[in-house]
C-alpha cells in the first residue's frame, strides 16, 4: 500500500495534468478537482464508513497496529519539521515529519480521523499544492494503514474565464447526466410497473462496475467481452432479485412501503456481501485515459465513447418502450396494471422483463461511470440518492422524464459548483429535489393525479 | 313517506334544479371541478334543506362524490361559493368545516381499522382538552371530559347494537358494522349536518334497515342528513327532497315521488330501465349502463 | 474460544451509552412511525441537529451545559418545523426521501469547509464535554459495579444519565400515548382523511409528532457525542437513520417498551454474532473470512434483520400484530 502510494505520487510530478487529477482522486481523499467531471463517491465512501464505525469502534477487539502515516516531499525530497495534527475517535496529537519527511502515528480505534497540516510548519518559499485543502481524511475503517498525503510545490491550478469553466461544467454535467439517465430509466421502470421505490438500484450499480473491474483488469478479457458478461450478470441479477425477493412479496400482498424498507436492508446486505468480495479500496477500471481537447474542453476518449454509448442506449430504450409490443406492454401497465391485465397482458411477465432489463441497464451505468471515474464497494450508493432526485424530478414513474430529470441533476451537480463551494454540489441536487418535490410533486413532465 | 305539506315547506316555488328553499342549511352557487379538460362538477346553484333528509341521486361519475369533497373541504373548486349556515366555507380547510358542525362520512368506509371500536367513537368527540399535547401530559386535566365522552360514546353504540364489539379493533367488524361505526362516530360531535356518502354500499339487506332506521332517527332529533345514494328503493323511501345529478350539473330536484316520474331524470338517469320497478334498480345495473346514460343526460341540458 | 468474554461483552452492550442513544432515537421514531405513521427516513439528522446544536452553543458561544443541552432542543424544534411545514403534506413515499435527502444536505453542510470555523468541517467538533464530566457526582475509586458490569466513576456516570433520560422518555411516551392526544396520533396513522373528517387540524398534529420524535433523537445525539467526545459529520449518514429503523422495528414499533427491548437486543445479539464469528475465524473454521471482515459482516445481520422484520414480523418481537401496520 505504502509503495504503491510513494510511487503514484512521484508520477505525480511528471506526468500530464489529467493523470494528476485522477491519481490525485485516487489517493487525496478530499481533492475535488477542479476539471474532474465527477467524483461523488470519494466523499460519500469516507463519510459513509464512519457512519457506523464510530458507534460500533468501541467494541471493535483489534485495535493494537493501526496506523496514519505519510510522507512530504517537496520537489522529491522529503521534509522534516513539519506538523500535522490528527484528531478524530477521541485521539488529538501533533506528530512531526523526521528528516525523510515521514511521519508516522499509531491510533487505537477504527474509524475516521482528520489530518490537519500546520502552515507555519513549512519551510520559506514552499506552500500546498492545493492551497484550499488543509485537511484530510484518514479512513481506517476498513484497512489498518491510511496514507494521508500532502503534495508540495507549485499550485497547478489555473485560473480559467468564467465562460469556459461553465463551459467545462456543462460538459460535465452533460456526461453525468447521461451516466445517470441510464441508470435512473431502470428505477422509473421498476417504480411504474411495481410501485416500489427500489432503494436497492444503487448496488447494481456497484455490481456493473465491480464486475467489469474483474473481468476486465484481473481477469484481463478484452473490454468488450468484460462489459457484455458484466450485462448478462447484472441483468440476470435483475431477473433474480425480482423471482426471488421481489414477486414472493407482491404474492404475499406485502404494503409498498414495507416493501421499500425491505429494499432498503437489500441494499445494506448487498453494499457488504460486495465489500466482502471485493474488499474497500477504490479500483481503477481502465488504463486508457487518451486526452481529447474540444476547444477549452479537455476530455478523455473514454468519457467520449460513455457518452455515445449512453445516447445511444437511451434512444434503444425510447425505440423499445414507444415501438414494440412488450414495450407498449410495458407502459400500458405502469398506467393501470390491473387494466392492463384485463385486456389480456401478462403483467408478471412484464414486471420480470422490467427488473432484468433495468439490471442490464444499470448495469451498464455502472461499467461507464467506473471506466471514468473509477469504483469501489460504495459507487452505487453514493449516486442512488441522485437517481432518486432524477426520477422524481422527471415525474415517478416515466422513463422519458426519468432522463429528463437525470440531465437536469447533472447540470445542477456541475453548474452549482460555480457558485458554491464543490464540497456542496451534491447537496445543492438533493435541495433542487426538495425544492421540486413541494412545489411540484408530480415532477417536471409528470402528470397531475386525481384527487379523491 | 314524504307527504305534500312536507314538501311545501321546503322549496320557495315550484320545484327545480336550483331552486330557492324555505330554510337552507348549505347553499353552493357556480361551483366549478375540472380533471384535465373534464368538468366533474359544474353546479350553478343548489340549496340544502335544513332539518330534512336530502338525497343526491346520480349515476356513477355524475360527480356526486366529488361535489360532497368540494363541499367538506378534501378538493378545491376551480371556482364558485359555498357556505354553510351563512358561513363561507370557500378555503376553510376540511377540519375546520368539520368543527362548524358539518360531518362527513366516506363511500369506502373509513373505520380506523386497528383502534378499538371505543375509540373510534372518543376520536369523533370535540373539545377533548387531553387532544392538546401539552394538556395530554396531565391527566387530571382531561379525565373528566374523557368520562363524559366515554359515557356518550357508549349510549351510541348501544344505540347502534355495537357494545358487544366495544373493545374489538375496527378490522374485526363486518362492512356493515364499519358503516354503522362511521355514522355512529360521526354523531359523537352533534353535528347539524350528516353527509353520507353512499350508506348503504356494501351493507348487507340485514343491516338495511336498521341504518335506514338511524337516518331516520337522525332527522327526528332535528340534525339536517344529506347523502349520496345509487339504491333508488332507500332514496324513495326515506328522503324529504332529491337532488338528481348527471355530468357534474344538478338536472332536476324535487319530492321523491315527483322526481322519479320526471321524464327527464328517467331519460338521463335511468336508460334503458325505464320500464322496470324504479325501486328495485340496483347500483349495478345502473353502473353498467353509464356510458349510455351520459349521452343521454346531455341532452337533456 | 472464550464464551465468558462474548458473554460479558454482549451483557455490556446492554446497557451501553451507544445503546441508550440508539434507544432514544428509536423512541422518537416511534412518535414518528410506530405511532403516527410517519416515513421519516432523516433520523439521523434530528440526532446531528441536537449533537451540533450542544457541541456549538458551548464551543462558539461559550454556553453553560444546561442552556446548550435546551440550545440542542430548540435546534431540533426548528428543523422539525424547517423540514415538517413543507413535507408533511407529501406523500408517504415523497416524505421517505424528502427526509432521507434533508438529512443528507445537513450532513453536507455540517462537512463542507465554508462553515468549518463553527462546524468544524468534516472535522468536527471536541472539547465540549469539560462541564458535562465536572458534573460527575460519583467519587473516582475503584470500579463499580460486578461482573460484566464493571465501571470506572466516569463510566457510570454516562450510563446512569443516559439510561435516565431513557426512562424518563419511555415515560413521556407513555403518557402521550394513552392520551387523546395519541388517539389522534394512532388515527392519522390509520386514515388520516378519516381523522380530518372529525375536526382535527392533522396537519398539525402531524408536525407536534415530527417535534417531539424529534426531540428524542436530539437527545440520543446528545448523549452519543457526550460519550464520544467529538461530533462527527459522517457519523450521521443514512446507515445512522436505518440502524435506528431496525432497532425500532426488532423491538415493535407501536409499543412504549418496543424501543428499548429492540435496542438492548439488537446490540446483544451483534456483539454475540462478532464474537462467535470473531472466534471462529482465530479457531480457521471460517477460512473465507478475516477479522476486520467478520466486523463487516455486522451490517449484514443489520440489513438482514430489517428485511426478516418487515416481512414477517411488522409488529416486531413484542408488538402485537394488530398494533401495526404499514399503511401502502
Amino acid at each position: 500500500m505504502n509503495r504503491q502510494v510513494h510511487t503514484s505520487v512521484m508520477r505525480l510530478g511528471r506526468i500530464a495534468t489529467i493523470f494528476a487529477v485522477l491519481f490525485a482522486l485516487l489517493f487525496a481523499n478530499a481533492s475535488m478537482g477542479a476539471a474532474s467531471a465527477a467524483p461523488l463517491h470519494h466523499d460519500a465512501t469516507a463519510s459513509h464508513t464512519a457512519a457506523l464505525a464510530a458507534p460500533l469502534a468501541a467494541v471493535d477487539p483489534n485495535g493494537s497496529d493501526l496506523l496514519i502515516k505519510g510522507t512530504i516531499k517537496n520537489d522529491g525530497k522529503g521534509v522534516a519539521g513539519i506538523e500535522f495534527r490528527v484528531t478524530g475517535n477521541g485521539v488529538d496529537e501533533v506528530v512531526t515529519s523526521d528528516k525523510d519527511g515521514r511521519w508516522v502515528l499509531k491510533v487505537a480505534n477504527k474509524g475516521v480521523y482528520e489530518v490537519a497540516i500546520d502552515l507555519t510548519t513549512l519551510p520559506k518559499g514552499v506552500e500546498l499544492r492545493d492551497p484550499t485543502t488543509l485537511k484530510r481524511e484518514a479512513n481506517l475503517t476498513i484497512t489498518n494503514t491510511a496514507a494521508v498525503l500532502f503534495p508540495l510545490g507549485k499550485s497547478t491550478r489555473v485560473i480559467q474565464p468564467l465562460w469556459q469553466q461553465a463551459l467545462i461544467r456543462v460538459f460535465a454535467g452533460l456526461d453525468l447526466g447521461l451516466l445517470l439517465a441510464v441508470a435512473a430509466i431502470g428505477i422509473s421502470l421498476i417504480f411504474g410497473t411495481t410501485g416500489l421505490n427500489n432503494f436497492a438500484h444503487g448496488e447494481m450499480v456497484t455490481l456493473g462496475a465491480l464486475f467489469t473491474w474483474l473481468f476486465y483488469m484481473e481477469f484481463k478479457w478484452p473490454l468488450l467481452l468484460a462489459a457484455a458478461v458484466t450485462i448478462f450478470l447484472t441483468a440476470l441479477s435483475g431477473w433474480l432479485q425480482d423471482s426471488a425477493l421481489w414477486k414472493p412479496l407482491r404474492r404475499r400482498r406485502l404494503g409498498l412501503n414495507q416493501m421499500m424498507i425491505v429494499s432498503i436492508g437489500f441494499s445494506i446486505v448487498a453494499r457488504y456481501i460486495l465489500l466482502i468480495f471485493f474488499d474497500g479500496d477504490t479500483k481503477v477500471l481502465s488504463s486508457d485515459f487518451t486526452p481529447v481537447a474540444l476547444g477549452v474542453i479537455n476530455t478523455t476518449e473514454t468519457t467520449l465513447w460513455s457518452m455515445g454509448v449512453s445516447v445511444v442506449t437511451l434512444a434503444g430504450v425510447a425505440w423499445f418502450l414507444t415501438r414494440t409490443r412488450l414495450g407498449k406492454a410495458t407502459r400500458a401497465v405502469s398506467d393501470n396494471s390491473s387494466l392492463a391485465a384485463a385486456t389480456g397482458i401478462d403483467v408478471e411477465r412484464v414486471i420480470r422483463i422490467v427488473w432484468t432489463l433495468a439490471g442490464a441497464l444499470t448495469g451498464l451505468a455502472g461499467i461507464l461511470y467506473g471506466l471514468q471515474f473509477q469504483a469501489n464497494w460504495l459507487t452505487g450508493f453514493a449516486i442512488l440518492l441522485l437517481l432518486f432526485a432524477s426520477v422524481t424530478l422527471g415525474g415517478l414513474g416515466t422513463a422519458l422524464g426519468a432522463t429528463v430529470g437525470a440531465m437536469i441533476i447533472g447540470m445542477v451537480v456541475e453548474l452549482s459548483s460555480l457558485f458554491i463551494p464543490v464540497d456542496l454540489k451534491y447537496a445543492a441536487s438533493l435541495a433542487i429535489l426538495i425544492v421540486v418535490l413541494l412545489v411540484r410533486p408530480q415532477g417536471v413532465l409528470g402528470k397531475k393525479q386525481r384527487i379523491g | 313517506m314524504a307527504n305534500v305539506s312536507e314538501n311545501d315547506q321546503i322549496a320557495i316555488g315550484t320545484a327545480g334544479p336550483g331552486c330557492k328553499k324555505v330554510d337552507p342549511i348549505l347553499v353552493a352557487t357556480g361551483v366549478v371541478r375540472q380533471f384535465g379538460g373534464l368538468r366533474a362538477v359544474d353546479v350553478a346553484h343548489v340549496e340544502i334543506p335544513r332539518g330534512k333528509i336530502t338525497a343526491l341521486i346520480g349515476p356513477n361519475g355524475a360527480g356526486k362524490t366529488t361535489f360532497f369533497n368540494l363541499l367538506t373541504g378534501f378538493d378545491k373548486p376551480d371556482e364558485g361559493t359555498w357556505s354553510f349556515e351563512g358561513k363561507d366555507l370557500a378555503g376553510v380547510p376540511s377540519f375546520k368545516v368539520a368543527r362548524l358542525g358539518m360531518i362527513r362520512t366516506f363511500q369506502l368506509t373509513k373505520a380506523l381499522s386497528l383502534l378499538t371500536v371505543i375509540e373510534n367513537m372518543r376520536l369523533g368527540a370535540q373539545e377533548q382538552p387531553g387532544e392538546n399535547f401539552l394538556t395530554a401530559l396531565i391527566r387530571p386535566l382531561w379525565r373528566k371530559r374523557e368520562a363524559e365522552i366515554t359515557a356518550k360514546a357508549d349510549a351510541l353504540l348501544g344505540r347502534f347494537k355495537l357494545d358487544a364489539k366495544r373493545e374489538d379493533y375496527a378490522a374485526s367488524l363486518s362492512g356493515g358494522q364499519r358503516k354503522l361505526l362511521e355514522m355512529a362516530r360521526a354523531l359523537m360531535s352533534d353535528p347539524k349536518l350528516v353527509m353520507l356518502d353512499e350508506p348503504m354500499a356494501g351493507v348487507n339487506p340485514a343491516l338495511t334497515q336498521s341504518l335506514l332506521e338511524h337516518i331516520k332517527d337522525l332527522k327526528s332529533n332535528g340534525t339536517t342528513v344529506l347523502f349520496v345514494e345509487h339504491d333508488m328503493h332507500m332514496v324513495r323511501h326515506i328522503s324529504d327532497w332529491v337532488i338528481v345529478m348527471a355530468e357534474g350539473k344538478v338536472v332536476a330536484e324535487g319530492p321523491p315521488a315527483t322526481v322519479m316520474k320526471d321524464q327527464a331524470v328517467i331519460d338521463a338517469y335511468l336508460g334503458a330501465h325505464h320500464d322496470t320497478d324504479l325501486g328495485t334498480v340496483g347500483s349495478k345495473t345502473v353502473a353498467t349502463d353509464t356510458a349510455t346514460l351520459k349521452s343521454t343526460a346531455k341532452e337533456t341540458d | 474460544m472464550d464464551f465468558i468474554a462474548i458473554i460479558n461483552l454482549a451483557l455490556g452492550e446492554l446497557v451501553s451509552p451507544i445503546t441508550a442513544t440508539f434507544v432514544l432515537c428509536a423512541i422518537g421514531l416511534s412518535v414518528h412511525f410506530g405511532f403516527t405513521g410517519l416515513l421519516n427516513f432523516g433520523q439521523a439528522a434530528f440526532a446531528a441537529v441536537g449533537a451540533y446544536g450542544m457541541a456549538i452553543a458551548i464551543l462558539t458561544f461559550d454556553a453553560p451545559l444546561w442552556l446548550a443541552v435546551i440550545a440542542g432542543m430548540v435546534a431540533s424544534v426548528l428543523f422539525a418545523l424547517v423540514l415538517g411545514i413543507p413535507t408533511l403534506r407529501l406523500r408517504a413515499d415523497y416524505l421517505a426521501i424528502v427526509t432521507i435527502a434533508t438529512s443528507e444536505v445537513f450532513r453536507y453542510l455540517m462537512t463542507t469547509i465554508g462553515f468549518a470555523e463553527v462546524t468544524g468541517g468534516s472535522n468536527g467538533l471536541s472539547q465540549f464535554g469539560a462541564e458535562f464530566w465536572a458534573l460527575n457526582p460519583i467519587p473516582a475509586g475503584p470500579t463499580y459495579g460486578f461482573g460484566p458490569f464493571s465501571y470506572r466513576n466516569d463510566q457510570l456516570y454516562m450510563i446512569v444519565v443516559a439510561w435516565t433520560l431513557v426512562i424518563v422518555g419511555a415515560l413521556i411516551l407513555r403518557l402521550l400515548m394513552r392520551s387523546p392526544w395519541g388517539r389522534v396520533l394512532k388515527g392519522i396513522r390509520e386514515d388520516e382523511d378519516a381523522v380530518r373528517s372529525l375536526g382535527k387540524d392533522v396537519f398539525a398534529y402531524k408536525l407536534q409528532a415530527l417535534i417531539i420524535g424529534g426531540l428524542f433523537a436530539s437527545l440520543g445525539g446528545m448523549v452519543f457525542v457526550i460519550n464520544l467526545s467529538n461530533v462527527q459529520p459522517q457519523s450521521w449518514g443514512t446507515t445512522f437513520t436505518f440502524l435506528i429503523w431496525t432497532v425500532l422495528l426488532l423491538g415493535g414499533a407501536a409499543t412504549i417498551l418496543g424501543p428499548i427491548a429492540g435496542g438492548m437486543a439488537f446490540f446483544a445479539i451483534i456483539s454475540i454474532t462478532q464474537g462467535v464469528m470473531g472466534g471462529l475465524v482465530n479457531l480457521g473454521w471460517l477460512p473465507f473470512l478475516t477479522q476486520p471482515q467478520v466486523g463487516q459482516i455486522r451490517f449484514i445481520l443489520i440489513g438482514l434483520s430489517l428485511m426478516l422484520l418487515v416481512i414477517f414480523r411488522p409488529q416486531g418481537m413484542f408488538g402485537n400484530k394488530k398494533e401495526l401496520q404499514f399503511n401502502g
